[in-house]
């Protein structure tokens, strides 16, 4: 049986590690590729790294760091930030990397994801929503979550999927960096009118948080970054945790 | 030991040899018969679609050259897909070494997505059961020490349960996901992903 997928997420600026609390205040969390290689030897599924640099040369950095993850480590790897053409998904598939994702590129220009899927499989294009619940419902953010666009989060996952997207990474913003839980019925309604995956994340605080966004938010993959960097969770103790819980998952 | 990887029109293969180079062995990467017969080992890997993939092989009469290779032979993914006998990706007869049809899945559920992508388990079908293999040659990479274990897949196409299947893997239905013939072997799935486990595949192909 295929297993739920659990992902660790590292912030890359100008090549080091860094995690933000609600999206804004950013702490130090080390080197990306030895970070990588550890979370994968503890049994990471999977790893996603997102650039989070705006220059020239912090992007220059982050292709070096991407061909370096693709030669030392072993397990699948995504990465993000700054793709927005075509030309950005062929660099970064080039330096290795598996998959990527886009997020405000794909708000902005929606064509951009049957561009990537026909180009380079569904499988390479992962596409990331933020969004964050308020009085009108489920409303989808640019730019990391600063600007508000007036997409509904339900209608535009339906969107991305329909346009050959082969993964959505939703982030709750209500949820992220309050370590009280994921989104679950916000997950389960996609989860149960999406035809792809769908990843987790925002929220995660204790190992129970995973189990109930697998058991009850039927999410297919779960991601967190600050719990497991600064080893409030550890991965190993996380999958064996879930296994007793009923959760198929690789260990 | 020269190990060969095979060039064609195919994405990805950098993750194979980087794999390779992770385990000390510095692969050559070549759509030359002549460099492909003088290799010890093959791996013939890749991901793409399967009649473009066929059209490329065919250009460089490789659809020949492979079929015919005596040294143990590794395809990977869409590589085990093109080992077979015809493709229901883009209608294409393939290069026939395992008798076998490549189907798309189907999903039965709802929660059957298409790609299969993501770890899943293997199922080791046990020599004495593997039909097609000859007693005296009784080798393989897939060895019974990695029964249960995960191993990373991501495919919309598969290759039904038959004599050559050498593991077993579920999704929708059961499937062929590593596959042995003589001196042919394959995976569904990407050993070059698949973290431990995966290497010891790919460790246990290039000592045979």
């Amino acid at each position: 049986m295929l297993a739920k997928r659990i992902i660790p997420c590292l912030d890359v600026k100008d090549g080091q590690t860094v995690k933000g609390t609600n999206f804004l205040q950013l702490r130090q969390a080390g080197d990306p590729v030895e970070l990588g290689k550890l979370y994968s030897r503890q049994g990471a599924d999977e790893l996603v790294f997102l650039d989070i640099t705006a220059s020239h040369e912090g992007r220059k950095t982050f292709t070096d760091m991407v061909q370096k993850v693709a030669a030392e480590i072993d397990i699948p790897f995504t990465v993000g930030g700054g793709i927005s053409e075509l030309a950005d998904v062929e660099r970064m598939l080039s330096a290795g990397a598996d998959k990527i994702s886009i997020n405000s590129a794909a708000l902005r220009r929606p064509e951009l994801i049957d561009e990537i899927a026909s180009h380079f499989g569904s499988q390479v294009c992962v596409v990331a929503i933020d969004a964050q619940q308020g009085e009108k419902g489920w409303t989808c953010y640019l730019n990391g979550g600063r600007i508000p666009t007036d997409r509904n989060l339900f209608d535009w996952a339906k969107e991305v999927n329909e346009r050959g997207a082969g993964e959505i990474l939703f982030t709750s913003m209500n949820h992220d960096g309050v370590k009280q839980g994921f989104a679950c019925d916000a997950l389960n309604r996609l989860a149960s009118m999406l035809t792809i995956p769908v990843i987790a994340s925002g929220g995660a605080g204790k190992m129970g948080d995973f189990r109930d966004v697998f058991a009850q938010g039927h999410a297919d993959a779960a991601l967190a970054a600050s719990v497991f960097h600064f080893g409030q969770i550890g991965i190993p103790e996380l999958k064996a945790y879930l296994r007793t819980e009923g959760i198929n998952v690789r260990l | 030991m020269k190990v060969a990887v095979v060039k064609y029109n195919a994405g990805n293969i950098f993750s194979v040899i980087h794999a390779l180079q992770r385990m000390g062995v510095d692969p050559l990467l070549t759509d030359s018969p002549m460099e492909l017969r003088n290799a010890d080992k093959v791996i013939f890997p890749g991901q793409g679609e399967a009649s473009n993939a066929m059209h490329y092989l065919r250009e460089r009469g490789l659809d020949k050259v492979i079929p015919s290779l005596t040294q143990p032979v590794l395809g990977i993914c869409i590589g085990q897909q093109l080992m077979c006998c015809h493709s229901e990706e883009g209608n294409v007869d393939c290069l026939g070494i395992f008798d076998a049809e490549v189907k798309r899945f189907v999903p039965v559920g709802h929660e059957d997505k298409i790609p299969h992508m993501g770890w899943n388990s293997l199922q080791i079908i046990t020599d004495t059961t593997r039909t097609s293999l000859k007693e005296e040659d009784n080798k393989s990479p897939f060895k019974d020490d990695l029964e249960g274990l995960f191993v990373y897949f991501v495919h919309s196409y598969y290759v039904p349960v038959c004599k050559d299947t050498a593991t077993v893997t579920e999704y929708i239905l059961p499937f062929s996901s590593a596959m042995q013939k003589d001196n042919f072997y394959a995976t569904q799935f990407h050993p070059e992903k698949s973290g431990a486990v995966g290497q010891r595949i790919l460790r246990n192909f290039l000592e045979l």
